[in-house]
């Protein structure tokens, strides 16, 4: 992988005016969905698992490394090894539950 | 611009989806067997299918000027039912011959469990045995990475795979390293929500460069859209990239995989 300058042929300058208003738009769309659970009913599940992996993939977003992409995909990923034992649910849900391996 | 459709499921699509690909410059296709977003219950479910995958599809996209092609197997998602599996695998030869069929997909895993696995190892060595391609599926968002891992330890640890015979699909920022440095061809797809959208399809292609790189919609019953790869060629021309570069990704890719089956032809008005 090489996130040298230059591998995309586009300077700064450039990708900043051609991307900036949509990237822009997707920041306020993740603000807007934060602000929507703060508002949501039953507050009691504001510590959903998701919601925890959520908030740690934005302090990578914020990090001035290149690799974000990367960083955020592992926040999500099942970082074990082994095959489960048999089908726990039909499909994934988006990330793996790390707080539960923790509490028991 | 003339693509090739490596993988989607044009069961679930509509004649209009055909017509806008055929617009668009879609050229051939190859459908991979999947699963239907229900489990079936049966193996003649699969015998109707493969019928389905290997008889009328193609006349329908016939109509269209799109040549197509397909791989068969029982998918990741009914892997667990080993049963199943076991009734499939047996009726799989018998359609290994049609000239449509390129070979064993998509195959995979889907929650990663043991009896998945075992599955996805009898269908590779069913691919082995009679000398086909293999197109893998590779789980989905949180199961991406473990899933992927898995998979390139078990091919890599069969000496009669050649990785330059498989295509290992649905890679994105995590795992198309893995699949590259081994060998394996990859597919990024280009799926709204679960999978990479067209800007991170280029980005990818910006950081690990065109070679054993395909593009593909995945388009199916889920949301998603037959005509993902002409967006992705808009977003490539965007950044300044050369429609050398992009057909190469799009189309000739495609054909030097493909080509390893004997039975892929040239889609026959550019031959």
């Amino acid at each position: 992988m090489d996130f040298q300058p230059g591998t995309c042929p586009m300077t700064v300058q450039q990708l900043m005016d051609e991307y900036f208003i949509e990237n822009r738009a997707k920041l306020l769309d993740i603000a807007a969905f934060l602000d929507r659970l703060d508002r949501g009913m039953n507050q009691s599940s504001s510590g959903d698992f998701r919601l925890k992996a959520f908030r740690e993939a934005l302090q990578v977003l914020c990090s001035k490394k290149p690799g974000r992409v990367k960083q955020i995909q592992m926040v999500f990923s099942d970082p074990t090894e082994e095959p489960l034992e048999k089908l726990d649910q039909k499909s994934a849900c988006g990330a793996y539950d790390r707080w539960k391996l923790e509490e028991q | 611009m003339e693509y090739i459709e490596m993988h989607t499921h044009m069961v679930s699509r509509t004649t209009d989806d055909y017509y806008q690909m055929a617009l668009t410059g879609c050229v051939a296709i190859t459908e991979p067997a999947f699963w239907a977003g229900f489990d079936r219950t049966s193996a003649d479910g699969f015998d109707t299918y493969f019928q389905q995958l290997t008889e009328y599809e193609p006349k329908r996209a016939a109509k269209y000027g799109i040549q197509y092609y397909t791989w068969l197997c029982l998918n990741p998602k009914e892997g667990e039912d080993r049963n199943l599996a076991q009734e499939v695998l047996w009726r799989i030869p018998k359609y290994l011959d049609h000239p449509t069929v390129l070979g064993i997909g998509e195959i995979g895993l889907n929650r990663v469990t043991r009896n998945e696995l075992k599955t996805f190892e009898e269908h590779v060595a069913l691919a082995i045995q009679h000398n086909q391609l293999i197109l893998i599926h590779t789980p989905h968002l949180e199961d991406k990475y473990k899933g992927t891992a898995i998979i390139v330890d078990t091919l890599l640890s069969d000496a009669r795979i050649d990785p330059q015979r498989v295509l290992i699909d649905h890679a994105e920022e995590h795992t198309i390293g893995m699949n590259l440095e081994k060998g394996f061809w990859t597919g990024i797809t280009l799926y709204p929500q679960t999978k990479a959208s067209p800007q991170r399809a280029a980005d990818m292609i910006e950081m690990y460069g065109p070679e054993r790189i395909c593009v593909n919609s995945a388009s199916d019953w889920g949301p998603s859209t037959p005509v993902a790869i002409p967006q992705f060629v808009m977003e490539m021309r965007r950044r300044g990239h050369s429609d050398d570069l992009i057909r190469k990704i799009v189309y000739e890719n495609p054909i030097e995989f493909l080509s390893q089956s004997p039975k892929f032809q040239l889609p026959r008005r550019i031959r």
